[in-house]
């Protein structure tokens, strides 16, 4: 039984099935989706580390494999990475009551005066579905108010995204603000958006540009194993 | 089912109805004064004794005769001439019906070229950089073979845009004659494609033995009324008014066997018709009918298709410029005419003045391709892989177009506005509206993978790099090695036996080799 779920729950993730209402690309299945699936495993006691290695991170594999071979586009892989963030939301307080860790705390926003966020979104959900912990702060967010989560929230990571480039410019903005504040070395600051490049990111200071949120996963998870 | 082709809902049109009728009736006087001059007379004759004044000319090197055609005589063919033809296939699916006040589209390739254009790839290395290494292409013409021909319809039968094939290249090996010229043009390309084939006729000999042909692919003769998988292009009238002897002759007994043609005219506005839009048209559009009213004295109901090819001067050598966009604005004024006729048209696209594929080539090709597909010209010969006005044939270039013509297909696409697809995008807006991140991508995925959805240029390289080339080089050869629907072995053996010409080395069984 609870290997028929777990076997269930990472085809669901393969699928892009969140709920059990979503259509995956396999109009034959329905029935529970990953969040169904993520509480019934939870119910049948089911470890929360099993769920996240054998169903969330096995079927993620498996939507990667299939990106790169071009079987699957990036709305495949967004479905796919929402749903897995959706069961993560659900397994969170059970893997904080075991201290359990995420793979990293991210925060991300759009710096002040943009408002454009669709990149962020794609990058928030990415990151989510590849197991960080993720704090979408919106868009046009003062440069005060993102030095003040860095601060209460303390993220490993801080994504700041921009498209035009007349708000660019607060992206370094907010790296002068988290060196005069002392919290430039406590969070590596990544940075992304049409506007800015390699050698923006260089100028300004920050510890990496990526063109997409595939680039910021590899990125975050080079970091996290540069850690370990 | 026979192939649906594109409906052109509202087809694009140039010249007011008034307009249309001032070109009619200028083509009207022009075929009753100054008429046109007739070299062949049995068509002189049969204009004589169905009321059209028919005088000798004199002095001349060749007789020949001043026939003027009353308009009557005219109307009456157009009245007679079939408003709906048929033009079949060996796959019967690959059928085409083409009616003559329908706007309707078929994509056609053709027509004969003599030079045959490779492609190679050879490796250039950057002097200031010997790390870097690039592939250019590098295009060789040479003379076309029958092989080339076999190739040519193998890779057209694989295209998916394409509705029909008319002959690319023109077979000039050794072995090759006139008077087998046009059964080895016929078998080659039915042989290797199962769409409808249509083809001028090289020598009038042969006639019989391609029909023949024929008539032994489909069954027999009456098959072959029912279903006509070849048709034939003839231009009996050569710019400006004058009923050529040969091609009228051909035309003729082409008409006697009551097997589709095309009435073609090739004006040239500059120096084979007046420069200015109004003086081409008037005369092309009578060129063409005075091809029809013969077809029908010849044989009453013989399903003709109203067939033009017009094209402006270069200035700078008076050669022709299909790339010209006057020869565009011509071709969309024909389809007009036909369908104020009501009958089915042949129309030309896609020939460019470029000699090689590249930008200029492709932006020759697109600018007709699309206006000209607009006009809803049932029966377009749109001149897949043809280079250098008539000249060249590119196999590349054709798997080129063929991604155009996809882009067009779909762009031809009636919209999908009802009230199934208002209710869904409402539910979704205010779905979407409700969730944080505001994004509709979730909706995307099942209309992707229905097919509703325009896919990438197919030949895009990645990040800067111009792959087009290479990449549709390697369709081309993806196409190449797909099998193709040969004609059967037993009716091979049959049309081996009894069609005399026919190269042994085109029986892909391998018979008396």
């Amino acid at each position: 039984m609870s290997e028929d779920i777990i076997t269930l729950l990472k085809e669901n993730v393969i699928q892009g099935r969140k709920t059990q209402d979503d259509e995956g690309i396999d109009e034959e299945l329905t029935g529970p989706g990953v969040v169904e699936l993520t509480q019934s495993a939870l119910d049948h006691d089911i470890s929360p580390a099993v769920i996240i290695k054998q169903g969330l991170t096995a079927g993620m594999q498996v939507v990667g494999e299939k990106f790169s071979t071009r079987e699957y586009f990036i709305p495949d892989m967004l479905a796919s990475a929402e749903a897995v963030g959706a069961a993560m939301d659900i397994l969170k307080p059970l893997l904080e009551a075991s201290n359990v860790e995420t793979k990293g705390k991210f925060a991300i926003v759009t710096v002040k005066g943009d408002i454009h966020d669709i990149g962020k979104n794609i990058v928030a959900i990415l990151l989510k579905g590849a197991g960080y912990e993720v704090n979408d702060l919106g868009t046009d967010v003062p440069t005060e108010k993102i030095v003040e989560i860095v601060r209460e929230y303390k993220p490993d990571y801080l994504g700041l995204s921009a498209l035009l480039t007349t708000t660019m410019v607060a992206m370094g903005e907010v790296i002068e603000a988290l060196k005069e504040k002392g919290l430039r070395d406590k969070v590596k600051v990544l940075i992304g958006g049409a506007a800015v490049s390699n050698e923006y990111a260089k100028e300004i200071g920050a510890d990496a540009y990526c063109v997409d949120g595939f680039e910021a996963i590899r990125v975050l998870d080079a970091c996290q194993e540069a850690k370990a | 089912m026979p192939r649906e082709g594109i409906l052109i809902d509202t087809p694009f049109e140039r010249m007011t109805k008034e307009q249309v009728e001032k070109i009619h009736q200028a083509s009207m006087e022009i075929l009753s004064d100054p008429g046109l001059i007739c070299f062949n007379q049995r068509a002189a004759e049969m204009f004589n004794s169905n009321g059209a004044q028919v005088t000798p000319v004199s002095p001349s090197d060749h007789p020949c005769w001043l026939v003027k055609i009353p308009e009557k005589l005219v109307l009456d063919a157009l009245d007679n001439a079939p408003k709906t033809v048929k033009l079949g296939a060996r796959n019967p699916h690959n059928s085409l019906i083409m009616k003559g006040e329908e706007p309707r589209v078929f994509f056609i390739t053709g027509s004969e070229t003599n030079i045959w254009l490779d492609v190679e790839f050879p490796t250039y290395i950057k002097k200031s950089d010997p790390d870097t290494e690039i592939m250019v292409p590098e295009f060789k013409p040479r003379r076309g073979t029958v092989a080339d021909l076999c190739q040519s319809a193998h890779v057209c039968e694989h295209l998916e845009t394409l509705d029909g094939y008319i002959r690319t290249v023109n077979i000039q090996d050794k072995d090759i004659t006139e008077d087998n010229k046009d059964v080895n043009k016929f078998f080659a390309s039915l042989n290797n494609t199962t769409k409808h084939v249509m083809s001028g006729l090289t020598s009038l000999s042969q006639l019989d033995n391609v029909v023949n042909m024929a008539k032994l692919i489909v069954g027999g003769e009456e098959e072959l009324k029912a279903n006509p998988i070849i048709s034939f292009i003839t231009c009996l009238v050569k710019s400006p008014l004058q009923f050529v002897d040969d091609t009228t002759e051909t035309f003729i007994e082409i008409c006697r066997r009551a097997l589709p043609i095309v009435v073609s005219s090739s004006p040239q506005a500059g120096s084979t018709a007046p420069i200015k839009e109004a003086g081409i048209m008037a005369q092309i559009n009578a060129e063409v009918l005075a091809g029809i009213t013969l077809s029908q004295l010849v044989n009453n109901g013989t399903p003709v298709i109203y067939g033009s090819v017009p094209v402006r001067a270069r200035m700078d050598t008076l050669g022709d410029s299909y790339g010209a966009v006057e020869t565009s604005q011509y071709n969309i004024d024909c389809v007009q005419m036909a369908r104020f006729y009501k009958l089915p048209n042949y129309s030309t696209s896609g020939v460019c003045d470029t000699k090689t594929p590249g930008t200029q080539a492709s932006v020759e090709r697109l600018f007709s391709d699309i206006l000209i597909t607009l006009s809803g010209p049932q029966y377009l010969h749109c001149a897949y892989g043809l280079l250098d006005c008539n000249s060249v044939f590119c196999l590349l270039q054709a798997v080129l177009d063929d991604a155009h013509f996809q882009m067009i297909r779909f762009f031809l696409r009636p919209p999908r506005i009802n009230e199934t697809e208002i209710a869904e995008t409402l539910k979704q807006i205010r779905e979407v509206a409700a969730t944080p991140q505001k994004l509709y991508i979730s909706y995307i995925r099942r209309v992707m993978r229905s097919g509703e959805l325009s896919a990438p240029y197919p030949f895009e390289g990645d990040g800067e790099a111009d792959n087009v080339f290479a990449l549709a080089y390697q369709k081309m050869q993806q196409l190449l090695s797909k099998p193709v629907e040969h004609i059967d072995q037993a009716t091979t053996s049959k049309i081996f036996r009894e069609i005399p010409g026919i190269l042994p080395r085109l029986n892909v069984y391998e018979e008396g080799r």
